[in-house]
C-alpha cells in the first residue's frame, strides 16, 4: 500500500486534474483561469511521465511528448497574455463576466 | 518505508494542497506563488520517476519563464483581493458536480486497470538524462523539434501583433 506504484502516481495526477478543471470552472478572473490550464497540463504530463517510466522505461516517447507540451504552454501562454492584456485595455477588467460584447 | 517513499507522500501532498491553494487563494499573486510550489513538488516527483532533464526544464520554464509572465502581468494590472470578480454559489455548486463527476470517472476507470503490480525501479536506468534525450531528440524526433520552432516563431509574431497599441 505504501510502496509508490503507478496506481499511486495515476491517483495524484487524476486529482490534480480534477482540481484544474474545479478552478477552470468557478474562477471568473482570466489569470487564473490560465492557472489552472497550466494545471491541467502539468497532471498530463505527470502522466506521460509515470506511463513512460512504469510500462516502458526502454522508451522515451512519454518524454518527448512532455517535452512538446511544455514548449506548447509556454507559447500559448504567451499568447493568451497577449489576448488578456488587449481584453484588458478595451474593457478596464479581465473578468470574463464582463467580455460579453460578441453575446448579443 | 524507506527514504524514496517518504519523500513520494510527502512530495504528494505538497503537489495536492498548493493546488488546492491556487484555486482558492483570494490574491492572484498568492494564487501565483502557490502554482509555483506546485510545480516545484512535481518537478520533484519528475526526479524521483528518472526524469531529471524534464525536471530541471519544467522548474526553469515554468516556475522559471511563464509564473515571472503571469506575475508581471498580475502587477500591470494592479489585481489584489478587492478586484477580484465575486463567485456564485450555482457556480461553485457546478464546477464540483461536473469536475466531480470526471474524477469519479477517472478514478474509477483506475481501479478498474491491471497495474497495481507496477512498482518503481527508482535506481535504475539513465534514460532521462540529457545525453540520451539530445541523441534520441536529433535523430528519431527532429521533425516535431523543427515544427515546434515554426510554432514559437508564429506565437511571438502573434503576441507582438496582439499586444501592440492601435
Amino acid at each position: 500500500m505504501l510502496a509508490p506504484g503507478l496506481y499511486h502516481i495515476l491517483f495524484i495526477s487524476a486529482a490534480l486534474f480534477f482540481i484544474g478543471v474545479y478552478g477552470f470552472l468557478t474562477r471568473r478572473n482570466l489569470i487564473t483561469m490560465l492557472m489552472s490550464i497550466e494545471l491541467i497540463l502539468n497532471s498530463v504530463n505527470l502522466n506521460f511521465i509515470a506511463f513512460n517510466k512504469y510500462l516502458w522505461p526502454q522508451k522515451m516517447d512519454g518524454l518527448f511528448f512532455t517535452v512538446f507540451i511544455i514548449a506548447i504552454a509556454a507559447a500559448e501562454a504567451a499568447l493568451a497574455i497577449a489576448i488578456i492584456i488587449n481584453l484588458y485595455r478595451s474593457h478596464q477588467s479581465i473578468d470574463v463576466g464582463n467580455a460579453e460584447d460578441l453575446k448579443y | 518505508m524507506n527514504i524514496t517513499q517518504i519523500i513520494f507522500w510527502i512530495l504528494s501532498v505538497v503537489a495536492l494542497f498548493s493546488a488546492l491553494m491556487v484555486i482558492t487563494a483570494r490574491n492572484p499573486v498568492y494564487s501565483v506563488l502557490w502554482l509555483i510550489a506546485t510545480f516545484f513538488s512535481i518537478s520533484g516527483h519528475y526526479i524521483l520517476l528518472n526524469a531529471q532533464f524534464l525536471a530541471i526544464v519544467n522548474i526553469i520554464v515554468y516556475a522559471g519563464a511563464i509564473m515571472v509572465l503571469f506575475l508581471f502581468v498580475i502587477m500591470l494590472m494592479n489585481l489584489n483581493k478587492e478586484s477580484e470578480p465575486r463567485k456564485h454559489r450555482l457556480l461553485k455548486l457546478a464546477g464540483a458536480v461536473s469536475g466531480g463527476s470526471l474524477l469519479l470517472v477517472l478514478v474509477a476507470a483506475l481501479r478498474d486497470t491491471d497495474l497495481k503490480h507496477e512498482h518503481a525501479l527508482v535506481n535504475e536506468g539513465n534514460i532521462g538524462l540529457i545525453q540520451n534525450l539530445g541523441k534520441e531528440l536529433f535523430s528519431t524526433y527532429t521533425v516535431p523539434f523543427e515544427i515546434s520552432s515554426v510554432l514559437f516563431l508564429s506565437a511571438m509574431v502573434g503576441a507582438v501583433v496582439i499586444g501592440k497599441k492601435e
